[in-house]
């Protein structure tokens, strides 16, 4: 018994700080990551209107411990500004056009956020910061099992995952300040529409899995009309001048 | 009797050379299930360096296997016959996976690792083709002629079998040619058959006894059908392969499949449910249930592709790219009264007639609607019918460009718009629908191609007869058959208004009116238009950041806006999903390029390196082999290339055109190879100069010939096209089969498996190169150049006046 708890002792001992050194450098690789999306937003500044992105939502991310929701074998790569594999032919998003779409959306304290496409749960992570209440959908099973357990475990108390279709929304806690569509369907499916609030705000991305070609923010005023504005993550003019 | 008194084993090498073209086919259709289509493209292209390496391993270690040539022959074939099998099932086993690339560093070592196991059957094929055209270098008109001609049977043979097998039983027939090459190869060479045959036999059990499902390719986990799989309650429910792709249909209980490109934001009704035709795993068609609510089917009057039912009442339509019968629906649910609908692929069109007959609600039992098989230019060509509408469906489940950028589409160029605007009724309407990209690239390509119709035809006031209208997802141009009216103008602005699209052309159009309800950084689309309607369109085309020059028959392109330019520019934003700027079908074409002339050039150099009575011989002599055989070698595949444009546009299918190109190229030039095993090895310089002058005055005259077939036989039926084509393209054929085996009878033996080494990768970097060139600068000019490396052959052929000065 003696033995058993020296030996466990020891162990304790060796292991504890070697994952102590593991967050330490997994918080210090964050922050590395947030100048990086700080300086890309910069840079991007025309084409997303700001020059930089709110606070809170920069906050957000620096909170979120991107590496508890990547594969075990990807987390020396968690920090870095790109998508990666979470299994099932899904990814993890671009950590900059997490951040993009967190801030489009404009998450008011105290709003209500619905998302459809759970995914590993990283960006309801991220709008749990910034909401009172986040709602997440996941229409694949395993993963959306893997990613209640893994918010649970986190904390992150104040989002709620569904197993099910996203295409209806969630009409029994509707209506939503904010939505985000991570997997777009053939369209923007009508009853999303209805459950996201007048002067709410939704984003989509479009692209290919690994490629976001246009961040689309639809907007539903007051007077219930809704309109978009399609954005480039990235600073590219296609007229290099030279024309009449 | 030895080995060097029998004859060569003729039939052997057909048979090889049979099984050996219908594996390279076959491996590109099974890894484009797997794989993006352009991957798989460049896996199977790099896999024929495996002949190459043959090249090099041959002049390295030739003399010992022709000592024993008998068991050399017959042991590659059976090595051969096993690859054909183990290799595509041992790369399938790779952690391959191409998406990965962007991740995963070890993926470019799981790459090299399927390159190499898939060059594996073309490396045996060719050691053994190879050491029969070294020991019977006197005889290798025949030799070659056999492989020639078995190349062009295993090409129309695989093709045909596509159709009406599954392909993992075509990966087992063509296991089973390779043993029967055993086999026969053993009786010609009269070499212990028992045991050849023997152990040919215990191959081919083994072969017949491996599980079907062993044999099946599934797509990747990163293919829409993947995905749509893993969603609860959804399964495939029919299965079709042709040469055209692999089918798949799937239905979704639980959450059903709805697909409604363009659906407008102020749409409220759901669509119906639907189920969903996947083409090798992607590009998704949905096909629509029947329903007798009419608030389901709504959305058909909801897309910005209902926009020429809105502002006009077409009663005859014509809708090209019938797929799962969206645009027809549409057409029928919108007031159309007649409507003609094409569509190439005849295993999508039969499921709509029978199995999915009950779930459309007879679609296609409707009198009013007629479904045509075929290719929609071809069914134009033969008609003079007009129609009130042309509608062109939005196909693929994504923007445009991308890994798609280069198939050649002869649907989207100058000459098919001109085509279809020749079949509108007056006031009629052309009407094409395209994903929305940003920026934008093939709307605005779009526009360029068809004004470029317009001016060809003799309109001078296109820009009243331009309508564009775009959504966040989709834009549809609409093109008139007269000027758009002050009255439809004015439908067009309440129908934009009140589904929330924006207008982005018309005559009249403000530049307050535009980028409204989907707002962009900049009215691009508008002020594209704009510019390409003005007098300074060379210059926007020019200094736009995507290609957009018109797409033309001799550049049919249409997909692919890859601008080197680009390229740095996304590079550097790389972090911020610059990557997306790229067209990547492009790239990896250009990558495989590069790839192909390095391994070439360590190919070619090894020898020389490493076997000494080839760096013996002279250094002119090799600087003279060299460049014979590679002009050659890209000349061959560069001509066959270039009259494959034509073909497809004479015989209207993609399919059909290449086997007809293939087995013609190949069979005639095997012809062209056996007879020049007539000429006496004197005369070989001036045969070879009569060769190449037919060459180029048949290529000339056939380039002029073949523009002039395609609008005098435009109606006739398709065995006179078939022949037509065939019949003009043998002759030139012909006299390429002989420069080869010309030269391969006059060189030393020493240089005989070098030579044969060039000519393997020259084939692989001509058939890359020519695209990229086609892509560039167009068909013709690949003709033009293949042209001149046979007279450049030609010039570096001096050595063969001069024969031989040893023997092996």
């Amino acid at each position: 018994m003696r033995a058993t708890t020296a030996l466990l002792g020891t162990l304790l001992a060796v292991v504890l700080p070697a994952v102590a050194e593991d967050e330490t450098a997994f918080a210090a690789a964050r922050q590395a990551l947030l100048r990086e999306i700080e300086s890309d937003v910069r840079e991007t500044a025309d084409f997303l209107n700001r020059r930089q992105l709110d606070d809170r939502v920069m906050a957000a991310l620096a909170a979120v411990p991107r590496h508890e929701f990547i594969r075990r074998e990807d987390r020396d790569f968690a920090y870095e500004n790109r998508p990666l594999p979470i299994g099932f032919g899904q990814t993890i998003s671009q950590p900059y056009i997490v951040a993009v779409m967190s801030d489009l959306v404009e998450p008011a304290p105290g709003c209500r956020a619905l998302e459809v496409g759970t995914g590993s749960g990283y960006q309801a992570a991220v709008l749990s910061r910034l909401c009172a209440q986040v709602y997440t959908l996941e229409i694949v099973e395993p993963l959306g099992r893997q990613a209640r357990e893994r918010l649970a475990r986190l904390g992150y108390d104040n989002v709620a995952v569904r197993i099910g279709d996203g295409y209806y929304g969630w009409p029994d806690v509707a209506p939503f300040d904010v939505i985000v569509v991570t997997a777009v369907a053939g369209h923007v499916p009508p009853p999303l529409l209805k459950q996201l609030k007048p002067g709410g705000r939704m984003v989509l991305p479009v692209g290919t899995r690994f490629t976001t070609q246009q961040l689309v923010l639809v907007t539903k005023r007051a007077d219930g009309r809704v309109t978009t504005r399609q954005m480039l993550p990235v600073a590219f003019v296609p007229l290099t001048g030279g024309h009449d | 009797m030895t080995d060097a008194a029998l004859r060569p084993p003729i039939v052997s090498v057909a048979l090889l050379s049979f099984a050996t073209l219908a594996t390279e086919i076959l491996l590109t259709r099974l890894f484009a299930v797997v794989h993006w289509h352009h991957f798989a493209y460049m896996i199977i292209s790099l896999a024929l360096l495996g002949f190459g390496a043959s090249g090099t391993f041959l002049a390295l270690v030739h003399r010992r296997l022709l000592r024993r040539f008998a068991a050399s022959y017959l042991g590659n074939t059976l090595a051969f016959a096993a690859c054909v099998i183990a290799s595509p099932l041992l790369a399938r086993a790779m952690p391959f996976q191409a998406e990965a690339l962007l991740w995963d560093p070890r993926q470019p070592l799981w790459l090299v690792l399927v390159f190499l196991l898939l060059s594996m059957p073309f490396f045996f094929a060719a050691n053994a083709i190879g050491l029969a055209l070294i020991l019977h270098r006197d005889r290798v008109g025949r030799v070659y002629a056999a492989d020639l001609v078995g190349a062009g049977l295993g090409s129309l043979a695989v093709l045909a079998a596509l159709y009406g097998l599954w392909p993992e039983e075509v990966l087992r027939a063509i296991a089973a040619a390779g043993l029967l090459a055993v086999c026969v190869g053993a009786l010609e060479l009269r070499a212990r058959r028992s045991a050849w045959i023997g152990a040919a036999a215990v191959a081919l059990v083994a072969v017949l006894a491996l599980p079907a499902t062993w044999l099946r390719f599934e797509p990747g986990p990163y293919k829409a059908l993947s995905q749509a799989l893993l969603v609860a309650g959804t399964r495939v429910v029919v299965e079709r392969s042709s040469p055209l792709g692999h089918i798949s249909v799937i239905e979704s209980r639980r959450v059903p499949l709805r697909v409604a490109p363009g659906m407008s934001l102020g749409a409220t009704s759901e669509p119906p449910p639907q189920l969903g035709i996947f083409t090798d795993g992607d590009n998704l068609q949905p096909v629509t249930a029947a329903s007798k609510d009419p608030t389901s089917l709504a959305f058909l009057a909801q897309t910005t592709s209902a926009l020429a039912y809105l502002v006009a009442t077409p009663r005859t339509v014509l809708v090209l790219g019938a797929g799962g019968g969206l645009e027809i629906l549409r057409a029928r649910r919108l007031g159309a009264r007649q409507v003609d609908a094409v569509e190439i692929n005849p295993q999508v069109a039969a499921l709509l007639r029978t199995e999915f007959r009950d779930y459309t609600g007879g679609l296609l039992d409707d009198p009013a609607v007629a479904l045509h098989v075929g290719d929609p230019r071809g069914f134009l060509a033969a008609r003079e019918r007009r129609y009130d509408l042309v509608q062109m469906s939005l196909t693929g489940g994504g923007g445009g460009g991308g890994l798609g950028g280069l198939n050649e589409d002869y649907l989207h160029t100058v000459e098919a718009f001109r085509l279809y605007l020749r079949h509108l009724e007056p006031d009629g309407f052309l009407s094409i629908t395209r994903w929305a990209q940003v920026p934008p690239r093939d709307t605005l390509k779009l526009v360029a191609t068809l004004l470029a119709a317009l001016e060809a035809d003799g309109v001078t006031d296109a820009a009243r007869r331009l309508v564009l209208i775009r959504g966040w997802q989709t834009t549809t141009l609409l093109v008139k058959n007269g000027a758009v009216t002050p009255q439809e103008v004015q439908l067009i602005r309440a129908t934009c208004d009140e589904l929330s699209f924006d207008v982005a052309w018309f005559p009249g159009i403000q530049p307050a009116e535009v980028n409204v309800y989907n707002e962009l950084p900049e009215p691009w689309y508008y002020d594209g238009v704009r510019a390409l309607l003005g007098e300074g369109r060379d210059g926007f085309i020019a200094s736009y950041g995507y290609d957009i020059r018109p797409a033309t028959d001799d550049r049919p392109y249409f997909q692919n806006f890859f601008r080197w330019r680009v390229l740095a520019e996304a590079w550097h934003a790389k972090g911020r999903g610059g990557m997306a700027l790229l067209e990547a079908g492009y790239l990896l074409l250009a990558g495989t390029l590069v790839l192909a002339l390095l391994a070439g050039l360590v190919l070619i150099l090894l020898p020389l390196a490493l076997y000494a009575p080839l760096a013996q011989t002279s250094r002119a002599l090799r600087w003279q082999v060299f460049t014979y055989f590679t002009a050659i070698g890209l000349a061959f595949l560069f001509v066959e290339i270039a009259f494959l444009q034509k073909l497809v546009l004479l015989v209207h299918h993609p399919t059909v055109a290449f086997a007809l190109v293939l087995a013609t190229c190949l069979i005639a030039a095997g012809a062209g190879s056996a007879w020049s095993s007539r000429i006496q090895r004197t005369r070989a310089r001036r045969a070879l100069f009569v060769a190449v002058v037919a060459v180029v005055l048949l290529g000339v005259t056939l380039n002029v010939v073949f523009d002039a077939l395609m609008v005098r036989l435009a109606d006739a039926p398709t065995v006179s096209r078939v022949l037509s084509g065939a019949g003009l393209l043998a002759p030139l054929a012909f006299c390429m089969g002989m420069p080869f085996p010309l030269a391969l009878r006059a060189i030393d033996p020493p240089l005989v498996p070098w030579a044969w080494g060039i000519n393997g990768c020259a084939s692989v970097v001509s058939a890359v190169l020519a695209t990229l060139l086609a892509v560039e600068v167009g068909f013709s000019v690949v003709l033009w150049i293949a042209l001149g490396l046979y007279i450049i052959a030609f010039a570096a052929s001096s050595f063969t006046e001069r024969g031989p000065t040893c023997q092996t």
